[in-house]
């Protein structure tokens, strides 16, 4: 995840600046099955779930601890019944609440259900610009044209409106078609989301990696448009990592704006940070979020810069990438210590290339759709 | 290729793009602009323009404009630049709309 957010101040030398928001996960349960879902591999199960009462707990520390907006996410965060009561609340404690959806569960008159409990925006994702190839990477059929239906409404109630656009091998091609379909359903604001390669995307990575020639061809034609677009619509671009020379900064710095809490109620400083060995993670149950922001362990961590080794520790950019991702790095350098091997300066980074062209040439590779 | 969107200029009437509020967050002490997934915190003078310039009371910007170059006692032609500039910022931002 990217982020363009001012830091603020820390209130004294000791404590951490305030989160910008927390994620809360309410459920891993979804109707869909992309093959590229955030999610980790081994789902929560729906009994595993925090009840109404101790999300409502989780919203009053959330404000308690700083944090201006919540992120109504999962899984399908409308599977949950309660999605118009904890809505409700967070608005009620002066949170902005933003919905994090694949809309193929909500209708009118849910939607204005959550418009009058005080939700402000909704974030639909589509995985392709045409019903066939989105239905297929959903392994829902129908759901294109129901999210169509659903972002248009949206846009009717006066709600915002961002269309968040997967991208990959099998609909890259297609990334004008996406904006100006996102354009003609009214958003706000486009992410152009080429797959992040964690959790199930990550294990389908060689069914996803698009090719250097589509990665190009996908860059020129969205820096082509952005001139006219800007205005008319917010465009959310970076290069994806893989193609990248320098890391993203993941989550806007590890432990510095956001918060994740998992459908069991585990706090994490980013949705993918249980891959990492090592960690102790604390949850809901244990201490609330102000303590778990403060000192938390796997809070601590990695945040800052003094974890850093070379060549982060002594490099300019590291208060702008903040060494890039911790996921990324255990993932492709074998160590959650280690620069993120995007970076050019990362002794690992001719392997990213590596993985990278091998899988972008393991073409007709099927995907294995995310499950329980 | 498609035209450049052009400037905010003096004629428009501008207001605040859905889902985005004027807030004051007293923990912070701050004014901002509370977004979809982003916030923008406004410094005295981003304040007084969109006080001035956007809202569902606005008139155009240009008496926007006018209201500011007596506030702050300026030469008109300059503060219009400014502010012009600052909403332009705003509007390619998401955060205001025509």
């Amino acid at each position: 995840m990217s982020c363009a957010l001012p830091a603020f101040a820390a209130a004294s030398q000791t404590d951490p600046a305030p989160p910008f928001a927390v994620l809360m996960e309410l459920t891993h349960r979804c109707p869909l099955r992309c093959p590229y879902c955030s999610n980790p591999v081994a789902l929560d199960t729906a009994s595993a779930e925090l009840d109404t009462a101790t999300w409502k707990r989780v919203l009053d520390e959330a404000a308690d601890v700083g944090a201006l907006q919540v992120h109504f996410s999962g899984g399908e965060p409308c599977v949950r019944k309660d999605l118009e009561d904890l809505v409700a609340h967070a608005t009620e404690i002066g949170l902005y609440s933003n919905l994090i959806t694949s809309a193929v569960l909500l209708d009118q008159p849910r939607l204005e259900r959550l418009q009058r409990a005080g939700l402000q925006h909704v974030q639909i994702s589509l995985q392709d610009a045409e019903a066939g190839g989105a239905d297929r990477v959903g392994g829902f059929k129908g759901g294109h044209a129901k999210k169509l239906e659903v972002a248009r409404a949206v846009v009717a109630q006066g709600l915002a409106l961002t269309i968040n656009a997967v991208l990959h091998r099998h609909n890259i091609d297609r990334v004008n078609d996406v904006i100006d379909l996102a354009m003609d359903l009214g958003a706000g604001r486009i992410e152009i989301a080429n797959v992040q390669y964690y959790g199930w995307a990550l294990a389908n990575r060689a069914a996803l990696m698009p090719s250097r020639e589509q990665l190009l061809a996908m860059d020129a034609a969205v820096r082509a448009r952005l001139p006219e677009l800007a205005g008319r619509i917010v465009v959310d671009y970076v290069v994806p990592d893989y193609y990248a020379r320098r890391p993203k900064s993941c989550m806007g710095g590890w432990a510095r704006r956001f918060m994740n809490v998992t459908p069991r109620g585990r706090v994490l400083p980013c949705h993918a940070a249980e891959t990492i060995p090592g960690l102790a993670f604390e949850t809901v149950h244990d201490r609330s979020l102000s303590d778990i922001w403060r000192d938390g362990p796997a809070f601590t961590r990695y945040r800052g810069t003094d974890w850093m080794p070379d060549p982060c520790r002594s490099c300019d950019h590291k208060e702008e990438d903040w060494g890039g991702c911790r996921c990324q790095a255990l993932a492709l350098a074998g160590s959650a210590d280690a620069t993120d091997p995007v970076c050019e300066l990362s002794p690992a980074h001719a392997d990213v290339a590596m993985l990278r062209d091998r899988d972008a040439a393991a073409l007709g590779t099927e995907w294995t759709y995310r499950g329980l | 290729m498609n035209a450049v969107a052009p400037h905010v200029a003096e004629t428009d009437r501008l207001r605040l793009a859905p889902g985005v509020m004027l807030r004051n967050d007293r923990r912070r002490d701050q004014w901002m602009l509370m977004g979809p997934e982003r916030l923008l915190v406004l410094d005295e003078m981003a304040l007084a323009v969109v006080r001035a310039c956007v809202g569902p009371d606005a008139a155009d910007v240009a008496a926007g404009i006018d209201r500011l170059t007596v506030e702050y006692d300026a030469p008109r032609t300059e503060v219009a630049a400014d502010v012009l500039e600052m909403l332009t910022d705003l509007r390619n931002k998401g955060y205001v709309v025509t």
